[in-house]
């Protein structure tokens, strides 16, 4: 089987995440530098159970002072406000003109519910599922919840609700703007939003599924599936259950990126490569799967998983943030682009056009079309 | 010996999602499109001022079961549009308005600290405390808080929020945090050093006596309504008494009124325009809506054009939703129905009249003078300017108001530090530069 979304061309990404940087000015620097190479999109990580800045703030900080790259941060919904997160992400696709997205994550240690002061036994349905006081099955289904509420709320206002009527003196069609009434397991909202429908409509949702307990959340709600493999074995075994899944979720297989996550250390240039590494492949590390070697061979794995259909793309993480990216961006990049297998300038200016994803239609604009207006 | 003048502060504030904000005027642009953002931001610099505000509201305005539909509407999340103009923008403060009881301390405490790092210290959070059931309904927490507990929560959270701004050694190294109190129990690690401001600037916008003795205890700056110059004085002087209790000084706190200024080559040239601002602001709908606000019930069979309701307010009428009120109903009814006999006004040449809120109205020169007036006499520190359009509203102001107070050695020719603290003045946390 043949991965078939947006057989065009390879989509490609790249984390820019850096230790104990706080400052602006190298972030920018390095999504620049990912834009000039071309990407899809930039990733910035983040956990409230280690140092480093906020992440949708640094790509906030980040959208001016680059065009056209897709800003993604990673946003967690165990303890955060699914109303105030739809609202970030929202805000981040203004500010970027439609570059937005989010990975969606979760947070599982006992030592990040203690920052927020939250028990188990607050929260009934974790405390259902045998042992661990926050199982990961169940902080995946409440993401997944918060997925499904954002995209409600970023529905909530229809395109065309603001219509600035004079002679009615109405600014808004209140016919347009929707409350949510959403009741999740462990949250409510009422909605509408407060932020009008973002420009992407939803801004790009990506969930890492490696882990089976994500697998659902990412089958049911990613645009972006990423897929930390070791072999082309293991990226077809995941790609296709998220893939069977979304088929059972209703939706079109098709309308999923599935993107390998790689670690990537270009440091000991083309010669250096280990065995069973460079052309070899990755090897399976604590950070993740790792590929050590040129960038003229990771040209060479990029290209081969592409065209033989095990995915749509890669994500790569620089093992030495600016060295690596560069040699990306520089080497990888630009041999991907000589052999006609990636971009060499943006035709699209929003991240739903970077990866051939539709801007999806309003559920509530749909509702109203085949009920003829209740709301 | 020179008396040392006191220097005008000045802030702007992006227009709000209520009838101050005309949008019928062609000039009247977006109001969540990032470029009126980036030119408000950047006007706010061009004119030295400490810095640019955002307001909040967190659930959509209802009235009669119906989402409010005759103002603008809409609006970005604050702290996420901040650190975008932090790209665009050098030295303005960037403030944000955020509320204390739909968040938690440790997840605020490092998006404030983060916008801080971003921008080179120039992070503002002003901190609001409504907290209605209604508003409830969007967040986990839900619920409604009294007024003790909605400042008692704040206070806390403000407090803890400071210690985890501390919580790193001077060098970068995170220490362990621990807080126990009535409103949070958490420990942990802050995940990010001291930022440039140590602290970000705290903002307090309240009114009643909990809000005050809450700002005097806590606040670098309280934004407040206050826009008069004898209303002014006695909100000052009540506000700055309070702070030697908490063993701060009066340059510790600074008070900064919200105004509207509008500006005429002659006063009545000056006049003239405010009236038609004041007609843009209150359309026919507008008026019956503000009067149903008070009234409580439904007056759509009223001609705006008409005498006001004979009827008296219902009081504690759940009409409209996720309004902040101000005053008595029924006291407010009187007064607006007299002032109709009075001038013999209908319904909305009384809203007119009586909801004016322009503060400043007349040539470059006598508004530069009364601003200077206001502060020099102690009715304020400096203004939060509104304007009325988006986002071209200030650029007159600074063109013509600004060079005037410069002139008159009343505000800044240049920023004199990179951060928001050193614009307004304000010493650093105790200790801890
Ligand atoms: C000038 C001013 C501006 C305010 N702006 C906001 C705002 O943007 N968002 C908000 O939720 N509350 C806002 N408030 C409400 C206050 O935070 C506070 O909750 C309210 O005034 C009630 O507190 P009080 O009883 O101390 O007056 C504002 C209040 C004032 C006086």
């Amino acid at each position: 089987m043949t991965s078939s979304h947006g057989r065009g061309l390879l989509h490609l990404a790249a984390a820019v995440d850096q230790r104990a940087v706080h400052d602006a000015d190298s972030y920018v620097e390095l999504v620049r530098l990912a834009e000039r190479g071309g990407l899809d999109f930039v990733t910035l990580d983040d956990t409230f159970a280690r140092p480093g800045p906020d992440a949708l703030a640094v790509l906030s900080r980040v959208a001016p002072a680059t065009s056209r790259i897709g800003l993604v941060p990673t946003v967690t919904t165990t303890h955060t406000e699914p109303f105030h997160v739809q609202a970030a992400v929202a805000t981040l696709d203004w500010v970027s003109r439609g570059r937005a997205g989010w990975r969606i994550d979760v947070s599982a240690t006992e030592s990040e519910a203690r920052l927020f002061g939250r028990r188990p036994s607050r929260t009934p349905d974790f405390a259902r599922a045998g042992g661990s006081p926050w199982p990961a099955d169940a902080l995946w289904q409440e993401a997944g919840e918060v997925a499904e509420v954002a995209a409600k709320l970023w529905d909530s206002w229809e395109d065309d609700a603001e219509i600035r009527d004079a002679a009615t003196g109405r600014f808004i069609d209140r016919d347009k703007l929707h409350h949510v009434d959403f009741t999740g397991s462990a949250f409510s909202v009422k909605g509408p939003s407060i932020v009008p429908r973002p420009p992407q409509g939803h801004p790009v949702r990506v969930v890492d599924a490696t882990e089976g307990t994500a697998r659902q959340t990412a089958a049911e709600y990613a645009d972006v599936v990423l897929v930390r493999a070791v072999s082309a074995a293991h990226a077809t075994a995941v790609r296709d259950q998220v893939r069977e899944s979304a088929r059972e979720f209703g939706r079109d297989p098709g309308d999923l990126c599935v993107l390998a996550s790689l670690v990537v250390d270009l440091g000991d240039g083309e010669h250096a490569a280990e065995p069973g590494h460079g052309g070899g492949g990755p090897r399976p590390t604590a950070q993740g799967p790792l590929y050590r070697g040129g960038p003229v061979d990771l040209a060479e794995l990029i290209a081969g998983w592409y065209t033989d259909g095990t995915v749509d793309g890669f994500h790569l993480t620089p093992a030495e943030p600016r060295r690596d990216l560069e040699r990306l961006v520089n080497g990888t990049v630009a041999l991907l682009q000589h052999r006609g297998l990636f971009r060499t300038f943006y035709p699209g200016s929003t991240l739903r056009e970077h990866l051939g994803l539709a801007r999806p239609a309003n559920q509530y604009a749909v509702a109203h079309a085949v009920t003829g207006g209740a709301s | 010996m020179t008396v040392r003048r006191k220097e005008i502060h000045l802030a702007a504030h992006f227009p709000g999602v209520n009838n101050t904000t005309v949008w019928t005027d062609p000039r009247s642009k977006s109001q969540i499109e990032f470029s009126s953002f980036e030119h408000l931001a950047r006007t706010a610099e061009r004119g030295l001022f400490d810095f640019f505000f955002l307001a909040e509201g967190l659930r959509l305005r209802e009235h009669k079961g119906r989402i409010h539909d005759l103002d603008v509407v809409g609006r970005p999340e604050s702290l996420t549009v901040l650190n975008a103009l932090a790209a665009v923008t050098d030295r303005v403060g960037l403030a944000a308005t955020v509320n204390a009881t739909f968040n938690e301390p440790f997840e605020l405490a490092r998006r404030l600290a983060t916008l801080d790092h971003l921008s080179g210290g120039r992070a503002a959070w002003n901190v609001v405390t409504s907290s209605d059931a209604f508003t409830g309904e969007n967040f986990r927490r839900g619920g409604y808080l009294d007024r003790a507990d909605r400042y008692t929560r704040a206070a806390e959270f403000v407090a803890v929020a400071r210690q985890l701004w501390d919580s790193w050694t001077p060098d970068g190294v995170p220490r362990p945090f621990a807080h126990r109190g009535r409103h949070f129990d958490i420990a942990g690690e802050f995940t990010l050093p001291r930022s440039p401001q140590g602290h970000p600037v705290v903002i307090q916008a309240g009114d009643s006596e909990e809000g005050r003795e809450f700002a005097a205890a806590t606040a670098d700056v309280i934004f407040t309504r206050h826009g008069t110059l004898e209303a002014g004085r006695a909100f000052y002087a009540d506000v700055k008494k309070r702070l030697e209790k908490y063993g701060r000084g009066p340059d510790q706190l600074k008070i900064m009124p919200g105004v509207t200024v509008v500006l005429g080559d002659t006063a009545a040239e000056a006049q003239e325009k405010a009236a038609g601002i004041r007609r843009q602001q209150v359309s026919p709908q507008n008026a019956i809506l503000t009067l149903e606000q008070i009234w409580g019930v439904d007056l759509s069979s009223y001609d705006p054009d008409g005498p006001l309701p004979e009827t008296d307010p219902v009081p504690d009428s759940s009409l409209t939703q996720g309004r902040t009120r101000h005053g008595d109903n029924v006291a407010i009814a009187e007064k607006w129905r007299a002032l109709s006999k009075e001038k013999g006004l209908s319904i909305r040449q009384t809203v007119i009249e009586a909801s004016a809120r322009q503060s400043f109205v007349g040539t470059p020169e006598a508004v530069a003078i009364e601003l200077e007036t206001f502060v020099r006499r102690d009715a304020a520190d400096g203004f939060i300017l509104v304007p009325h359009l988006t986002p071209g509203g200030l650029d007159e102001f600074v063109d013509r108001v600004v060079p005037l107070l410069q002139e008159r050695g009343a505000f800044r020719t240049e920023y004199e530090g990179t951060t928001l603290r050193s614009h307004l003045g304000l010493s650093g946390p105790e200790g801890k530069q």
